[in-house]
């Protein structure tokens, strides 16, 4: 029963650890300030759209199912299955990236990008910001108003990390697809398809916990 | 823990390099597991709904672990591999796990009691 | 019982460098630059390590000269700013951190449980030249102006206050610590998966349980670092404030994370040395380790262990005085398992047959040294005693005692050593002695003074001083002279055995160990047919016996050495 994980792919794990442990920094930042600033990550996830954001969550989530069905499909040798596989998981991919670049474009406008052009007002001002209105919420003593950027800080550094380690995943996932094409992998070769499987799926489970902490911090009235 | 290619009568040694060959996961799990991932998924958002006071953290990141879990253990086969790749899993969950909440030691007992 | 004792000089009549081995194998510099061969790596990063020793050694050269008197009259204080800064950028990054697991780790572990190569060689050969990137736009940040924050970048000086090269030098640790974390997993995976049949783990050489240890915290250690980095950078650019405070940041949760991985990185830098200082006292004690087991077990607590105590670098920081407690009792635990190896290697030397080679004295001299350095650390870890000393020049002292004393003998304990086993040829004896009492002298000049001076209360990282601490500071500027002589005598006898030096045979020191068994220099597969291990680590019996097999095949009479 006990087979030996081969070199490469133990090797693959140990990268994946040094991964959990550099997003985990910014969970740690995330917790420590969600703690402090309640009110602030409340008012400041209402921002964010629930709609694209538990679409790009079911996007991930069938991106991973897809690619445990190319693995599979490689395991199988069945190359057209392996093709069209890989071939959903990329347009899926690309699909989350779009929603997510609709996303950060709409926090641009509204000047929610920390820096220099930050703007307090959805915050202080709750009634002049649609997002807001329809959240109920109330408005923010002027301190606490400030510590939304904090919140956008980290939405921003670990949403665009991850969103970083997902184009790097396309990219292969591009190469595979050419590979897998003229059969590089179904000839009994799987580990890179595998292997890669492995990084995938672990960009999917970073955002597993993005989406409940960053979206849904609280939606009840 | 000497190191032998594990043979078997119908491939050559050389032909393959499947690390999981013979734990081949049928993709029945693969839909069963999708299927549970979008549940929880719903779940988690209805949750955001409900007044739960300081439950509602805590059932946000239940939910999210064991989602990951189930990734972890079917979908990157964890379930199926040599007890080294569990190991390896283990070791980098409790690294994770201590950065936070030695790291939160801190921060909570700053202001003891007015956390 | 064993009578074999070590012979010291190989007959030359027969004496030859193998013909094939690993340098001769291929020529040409390409050969050198697209190598997989882990022992042609290793010297890459011997030479590149050496080099940029050399600067951050002249860095601290100047510092001992600004420090001779008590105004701030060499150089203007903030380029004394910079100059600490990249003395410890370099020394920490470049040189400590890389100088056992890649040089000798490298060139001994696939060795040392017999198989021909890494798990991974090319990423092997990319791990150097990460290092090399890194090392160059850390040479570039010099040249533009340098970066003065102190090697520890604390926020919110690095993110709002300075205007020196943060960034360049964040980038360029950043890249130097993929390289670390490449060798690490590198060394993980192979030590897993590519020991020779029969090299069960309780067989290992203790120099493999240590890089082994000292890989896990490479592994999941430096991405902390990365992400601190990642967010400073940020910080500095685009305004992404998490460490701001006038965004509601706080500066300290970079002081957590940076030490997170800052605390484990000085056991990544202390327990390869610690490794090669179990293999040289066994060697030079002709005894097997004493308690095997509890040093290896130790090295790896150590690496556990030293996860959990990160915060004792910021008790004066603003942290809550209850989680200084937690780590200040979690530091004093961390020191036990250093502990238990000074033991077992003093109970190693007991009624040893000592002979005081050069490995052996440095060797003699880690033990010394290293012992002051870590019991200062636990003085350190006492928060009263902290809340006094931090900052100070106690806390330099403490930190060369260990890193000095300790590791870069360390260091210098396993050049010698292996090398005759890497060049085919021995340094020369005499000199490389007088070299290691020089150093040892030079050292103890140096930093010892610097103790004293923390207690009376002269700050670390200022150029000026108070006049009454001038005279400690002419002692250790005196003795950083001296240390000076003595670093950089190996570096000329060393290179000049390269051509001259007697040439050594595959085990001119009686050594066990598989690298023993094969000629000098390796051939670049290592060995002729990988072999089958039948005996634990340090068995002098064994090699009493292979000895004695040997000479009996070859039909020479035995004959007892001394």
């Amino acid at each position: 029963m006990q087979q030996q994980v081969d070199a490469t792919g133990f090797a693959m794990w140990l990268f994946l650890l040094t991964e959990i442990m550099f997003f985990g920094g910014m969970f740690t930042a995330y917790l420590i300030y969600r703690n402090w600033y309640y009110p602030a990550f409340v008012a400041a996830s209402h921002q964010l759209n629930i709609f694209w954001g538990s679409l790009n969550t079911l996007i991930l989530i069938s991106s991973s199912f897809t690619m445990a069905m190319g693995v599979w499909s490689a395991q199988m040798r069945k190359q057209g299955a392996l093709v069209l596989c890989l071939i959903l998981t990329f347009i899926l991919g690309l699909a989350f990236l779009g929603i997510k670049t609709i996303e950060y474009k709409e926090k641009f406008e509204k000047h929610h990008v920390p820096g220099a052009h930050y703007s307090l007002q959805s915050f202080l001002n709750p009634d002049s910001d649609q997002e807001a209105r329809e959240a109920h919420d109330k408005p923010l003593p002027l301190d606490m108003a400030r510590h939304t950027e904090i919140y956008f800080s980290l939405y921003f550094a670990m949403t665009g990390m991850h969103a970083l380690h997902m184009i790097i995943g396309i990219c292969i996932l591009g190469f595979m697809i050419v590979r897998a094409r003229q059969g590089a992998y179904t000839g009994g070769h799987v580990s890179f398809v595998e292997y890669f499987g492995l990084y995938w799926h672990f960009v999917d489970i970073v955002w597993i916990f993005l989406f409940p902490l960053l979206y849904l911090i609280s939606r009840h009235q | 823990m000497s190191e032998h290619n594990v043979q078997h009568d119908s491939h050559a040694p050389k032909d393959h390099d499947d690390a999981l060959e013979g734990h081949i996961v049928s993709p029945i799990i693969y839909l069963i597991i999708f299927g549970a991932l979008l549940v929880g998924t719903a779940l988690t958002i209805g949750a955001s709904y409900v007044e739960m006071g300081p439950w509602n953290p805590i059932v946000a990141i239940a939910i999210a672990v064991v989602k990951a879990t189930l990734v972890v253990l079917f979908f990157m086969h964890v379930k199926y591999s040599p007890k080294l790749t569990k190991l390896t899993v283990g070791a980098g969950v409790f690294t994770f796990l201590i950065l936070i909440f030695m790291t939160l030691s801190d921060y909570i007992s700053r202001a003891w009691g007015r956390w | 019982m064993s009578s074999a004792t070590i012979i010291s000089l190989p007959d030359q009549s027969t004496a030859r460098i193998p013909k094939t081995n690993f340098i001769t194998k291929e020529n040409g510099l390409l050969s050198w630059l697209l190598t997989g061969d882990h022992k042609r790596i290793a010297i890459l990063y011997l030479i590149s390590i050496t080099f940029f020793f050399a600067i951050g050694g002249s860095l601290a050269g100047l510092i001992r000269l600004e420090l001779l008197t008590p105004q701030s009259d060499l150089m203007a204080t903030d380029t004394y700013n910079k100059v600490f800064t990249m003395h410890g950028i370099i020394m920490i990054f470049l040189f400590l951190v890389p100088s056992v697991p890649a040089t000798l780790g490298n060139f001994l572990i696939p060795i040392m449980i017999g198989a021909k190569d890494l798990a991974l060689p090319k990423i092997n050969l990319l791990s150097w030249y990460l290092y090399m990137a890194g090392g160059i736009m850390i040479l570039y940040t010099m040249m533009t102006g340098g970066v003065d924050t102190g090697w520890t970048f604390t926020t919110p000086l690095s993110t709002h206050y300075v205007n020196t090269n943060v960034l360049s030098t964040g980038l360029a640790i950043f890249v130097a610590g993929f390289s670390s974390i490449f060798t690490g997993l590198n060394f993980i995976v192979t030590i897993h998966k590519m020991r020779a049949p029969g090299m069960t783990w309780f067989r290992l050489p203790l120099f493999v349980w240590s890089n082994y240890a000292a890989s896990i915290l490479m592994v999941l250690g430096t991405p902390v670092l990365a992400i601190a980095i990642v967010l400073v950078a940020l910080e500095r650019t685009i305004g992404i404030g998490v460490f701001d405070p006038t965004k509601g940041g706080d500066p300290i949760l970079f002081q957590h994370l940076f030490w997170f991985y800052s605390h484990p990185a000085v056991y990544i830098m202390i327990l390869p040395g610690m490794g090669v200082i179990s293999e040289v006292i066994s060697t030079f004690a002709r005894k097997r380790v004493f308690g095997y087991t509890a040093v290896a077990f130790s090295s790896v607590a150590i690496a556990v262990f030293g996860f959990f105590v990160w915060e004792h670098h910021m008790f004066i920081m603003g942290v809550s005085n209850y989680s200084t407690l937690v780590f200040s009792l979690l530091t004093m635990l961390v020191a036990v398992p250093s502990a238990i190896k000074i033991f077992n290697w003093s109970f190693t030397l007991y009624k040893g047959s000592i002979t005081f080679e050069t490995p052996m004295l440095y060797a003699f001299g880690f033990m010394g040294l290293f012992t002051i350095g870590g019991l200062t650390g636990v003085f350190l870890g006492t928060t009263g005693m902290d809340i006094h000393l931090t900052e100070t020049y106690f806390i330099v002292a403490h930190f060369h005692f260990v890193m000095v004393g300790g590791m870069l003998m360390a260091f210098l304990a396993g050049i010698h050593f292996w090398w005759p086993k890497i060049t085919g040829r021995m340094y020369p004896e005499k000199i490389s002695q007088l070299a290691a009492v020089v150093t040892f002298i030079g050292f103890n000049l140096t930093f010892f003074p610097q103790f004293i001076l923390g207690t009376l209360g002269m700050p670390r990282r200022y150029a000026s001083y108070p006049e009454e601490f001038q005279i400690l500071n002419v002692f250790s500027t005196a003795g950083a002279t001296v240390l000076g002589v003595g670093y950089l005598l190996p570096i000329l006898y060393l290179t000049w055995s390269l051509k001259y030096g007697e040439i050594a045979g595959s085990n001119p020191w009686q050594a066990t160990g598989l690298e023993w068994q094969i000629q000098s220099p390796p051939l670049t597969e290592n060995f002729a047919e990988i072999p089958i291990v039948d005996h634990d680590a340090y068995d002098y019996e064994w090699l009493e016996k292979m000895e004695l097999a040997k000479k009996q095949h070859e039909g020479q009479e035995v004959s007892s050495v001394g």
